[in-house]
């Protein structure tokens, strides 16, 4: 069967550096630092206290109080940013068969916020379950996916992909295969995460995952350098329309990018740690570039998984290194978790737009907060450490690794 | 009108996003006001809340007015 071609044709993004496409590249281009105090909670009892929140973000401006009332959090991002892309993709929703028209999306939880609510005031009360009958559909990781698609009347496949913090490029990937084998015409695809709650942040940090750098949250995500301390989480979504290349051509449609690869494998090695010789990570790039059929030294850009753990770092660096041989110090690296946080879940996503972003400015966005390279790490690594830079970007890899041993690699191409 | 009846037009203003006017003694929460079976179950708590009452399931069928809600809970409410 011969694969048909998929591009980019609308973009979305709520992030904690922007709350719109053109903020997130405007603060990704510029370095923006995305972490503050936790708003969300009283976290002065837990050992993290920071996190990268979104800023002056209104539901209400976006989803009437009635339908948002209904949803988690981490579905109201999905909806905004799927909003957001669906518009900027300018279909002729008349003319779309929305029967041809998926919705794959990514979350690593799902509705924790809800889920931690209703069983606060479950332990309140004299042991009777006054579960509120909102309470499931709010919580369940697909109600977002299902949500997306109510929305826009879209009766294609309809699913969420849930493999931790690759949940969201394996959502991509599901959703380039359904387009490239014909199965549908266009994709709804991301993932999105609201992971500022007690339970995530109070069990990420029992996990000794999380930076404690209280005295200095702004500093705190730092992938690669030499005093990083853990991850900083952060909370958002990102949204790509997915097309088959020849309906996207056929109704005049912008065209960002070629999605021409994916790529996934599996650490089989523990349930958080990641392969100690970036194995696992290896093969999914592999995957990728086999799947893209292209060679390593196509690639210019990679947007690194670089959550900013000390272990994690330089185990994706040695894999970077086993997979694309010398041309490994020719790409340029960035993390952008350095300005989001990682976004669990919707990291994937936002990191696929930021990919897709680089390709069409020609920029590469920095790794900020890189002060002194861990000195473990080879410095001939380009890592874009604190400031962007403009290069010649064809063919850009973003990664993405979850607990589970879940790793997935998606590949864009300028067109 | 009682201050159970406002009370509980606001509770339904509130939970199913209409306007105060629509909020009618006659009013249905299904045909009228755009509830779902959810919606129906969730304003039921909302009541038993409120007024600190337990409506059980079959008197809960009943219920599906704001005017037998509000005679409803003047009668049983503590």
């Amino acid at each position: 069967m011969e694969l048909k071609r998929v591009v980019v044709t609308g973009l979305g993004a709520l992030t904690p550096i922007g709350n719109t496409v053109k903020e997130y590249w405007e603060g990704l281009a510029a370095g923006k630092n995305g972490c503050g105090p936790i708003t969300k909670f009283d976290a002065e009892k837990f050992r993290t206290r920071f996190a990268c929140e979104l800023k002056d973000f209104k539901v209400d401006d976006f989803i009437n109080t009635k339908e948002a009332r209904k949803m988690d959090p981490f579905t109201q991002y999905a909806v905004v940013a799927s909003d957001e892309a669906i518009a900027d993709a300018g279909f002729d929703m008349e003319t779309l068969d929305k029967n041809k028209v998926g919705v794959i999306w990514g979350s690593g939880i799902g509705g924790l916020k809800t889920f931690e609510d209703e069983m606060i005031y479950f332990g309140k009360g004299d042991g009777t379950p006054k579960i509120n009958p909102f309470f499931i559909p709010k919580m369940i990781a697909d109600s977002s996916s299902g949500q997306i698609s109510i929305r826009n009347g879209f009766r294609g496949p309809n699913y969420v992909t849930v493999s931790a913090c690759s949940s969201a490029n394996n959502a991509i990937i599901d959703a380039f295969n359904y387009i490239r084998t014909g199965r549908v015409k266009v994709c709804v695809t991301g993932g999105s995460e609201a992971p500022v709650t007690i339970a995530s942040v109070g069990g990420f940090t029992a996990m000794h995952a999380m930076s404690t750098r209280n005295d200095d949250p702004s500093t705190a995500s730092r992938p690669y350098d030499q005093d990083r301390d853990g991850f900083v989480v952060g909370e958002g979504a990102g949204a790509l329309i997915l097309e088959e290349y020849e309906h996207a051509k056929a109704r005049g449609a912008k065209i960002y990018a070629e999605l021409i690869g994916g790529g996934f494998s599996s650490d089989a090695h523990h349930i958080t740690a990641p392969h100690p010789d970036g194995y696992g990570a290896l093969l999914s790039m592999l995957d990728a570039l086999d799947d893209a059929q292209i060679k390593p030294e196509d690639v210019d850009y990679i947007n690194t998984h670089g959550t900013s753990t000390p272990i994690g770092d330089p185990q994706e660096l040695k894999a970077i290194v086993d997979c694309f041989g010398d041309h490994a110090f020719n790409v340029s690296i960035s993390s952008t978790k350095s300005m989001t946080g990682h976004l669990l879940g919707g990291a994937g996503a936002v990191e696929a737009v930021a990919s897709v972003l680089a390709i069409q400015h020609q920029f590469v966005p920095p790794t900020i907060n890189l002060f002194n390279l861990d000195s473990e790490i080879d410095a001939r690594f380009d890592l874009t450490p604190n400031i962007g830079k403009s290069r010649k970007i064809d063919i850009a890899l973003s990664n993405g690794f979850g607990f589970g041993g879940h790793n997935a690699t998606v590949i864009f191409r300028k067109i | 009108m009682s201050d159970i009846a406002e009370k509980v037009k606001s509770i339904i203003v509130e939970k199913l996003g209409v306007e105060a006017s629509e909020v009618t003694t006659e009013a249905s929460f299904t045909n009228d006001l755009g509830a779902d079976s959810l919606d129906t179950v969730e304003l039921i708590m909302e009541f038993e809340k409120e007024f600190n009452v337990s409506i059980p399931d079959d008197q809960a069928e009943n219920i599906q007015t704001v005017g037998q809600a509000i005679s409803y809970l003047e009668e049983n409410a503590k």
